[in-house]
């Protein structure tokens, strides 16, 4: 057990790609513990940013420390332009249903008829 | 401890911290600007790990085009006289759990197994944008018009989805 921590405290310093990845994957958690908590849509909405902006931040890590290449910064290019394309979508049919169910909890918005 | 270390774990607690208050802020205002830190210090990270394109282009579409785009969609949906824009949370014990043994688990992989990763050597400080636009052009030509096309058609998608009805 002290060797563990002894190696956890050198580690804990010394940055690289595992330090990353964590960083990523409390990201992609708590994105995570936001979609599946929240009844407002838009909330719901941010948890699913921070669950790209996550997954953003896997690509940019390998691709710096384990090729010599750029194709994980062109991989978040896309999911960039992607996440774009997500959140005009969405947030066109959060305000749709807004107009015609008067709320935007997702609890409530179960009908697929009025 | 180098100054690389230094400013890699502010970025990582300033993108962490404001990514507590998004998931855990009872009122949604506070959420919606909580996210702009985490953008901003997601952008951070991008920027330590050399890639200066994609840091600049965090900040230009994630601050500057979905934020404000999430920010109208908070003031639309919520009715400003009542003043009740703060919003309920739902099975939060189970999420909660699940969460937990999720990022522990990831983390926990990703510490047990970083020493079989290599450590690279330092990259060159040149720039990356013309790699990545030189990419763009030749070997990812083809996902680069398709997702141009898929801009094209969100964005006539998004106008028509929210027109009112009956105004047609």
């Amino acid at each position: 057990m002290d060797t563990f921590f002894n190696e956890f405290f050198a580690w804990l310093p010394n940055v690289q790609l595992a330090h990353f990845l964590i960083v990523s994957a409390v990201l992609f958690a708590l994105g995570i513990y936001g979609i599946v908590t929240r009844r407002n849509a838009i909330l719901v909405l941010m948890g699913v940013e921070l669950v790209l902006n996550a997954a953003n931040i896997n690509f940019i890590a390998f691709s710096r420390y384990s090729a010599i290449n750029l194709d994980g910064q062109v991989a978040a290019v896309f999911v960039i332009i992607l996440a774009a394309a997500e959140a005009a979508i969405a947030l066109a049919i959060v305000l749709n249903i807004y107009h015609r169910f008067h709320t935007v909890n997702v609890d409530d918005v179960s009908n697929l008829k009025e | 401890m180098q100054l690389f270390d230094t400013v890699f774990y502010l970025f990582a607690f300033i993108t962490l911290f404001s990514a507590f208050v998004v998931v855990f802020s009872r009122n949604i205002i506070y959420s919606a600007f909580s996210l702009l830190f985490t953008f901003f210090g997601v952008a951070g990270l991008y920027a330590l790990l050399q890639a200066d394109f994609l840091a600049v282009t965090q900040i230009l579409i994630y601050v500057g085009g979905i934020l404000v785009l999430l920010l109208f969609g908070v003031m639309l949906t919520n009715k400003v006289i009542s003043v009740d824009i703060k919003t309920g949370t739902v099975q939060t014990v189970p999420a909660m759990m699940i969460v937990a043994i999720v990022a522990g688990s990831l983390a926990g992989m990703f510490y047990s197994t970083w020493k079989s990763v290599p450590v690279p050597g330092p990259l060159a400080m040149n720039t990356t944008t013309k790699s990545i636009g030189e990419m763009l052009m030749t070997s990812y030509l083809l996902p680069f018009e398709i997702s141009s096309v898929v801009l094209l058609v969100a964005l006539i998608g998004a106008a028509l989805i929210s027109r009112r009805e009956g105004k047609a």
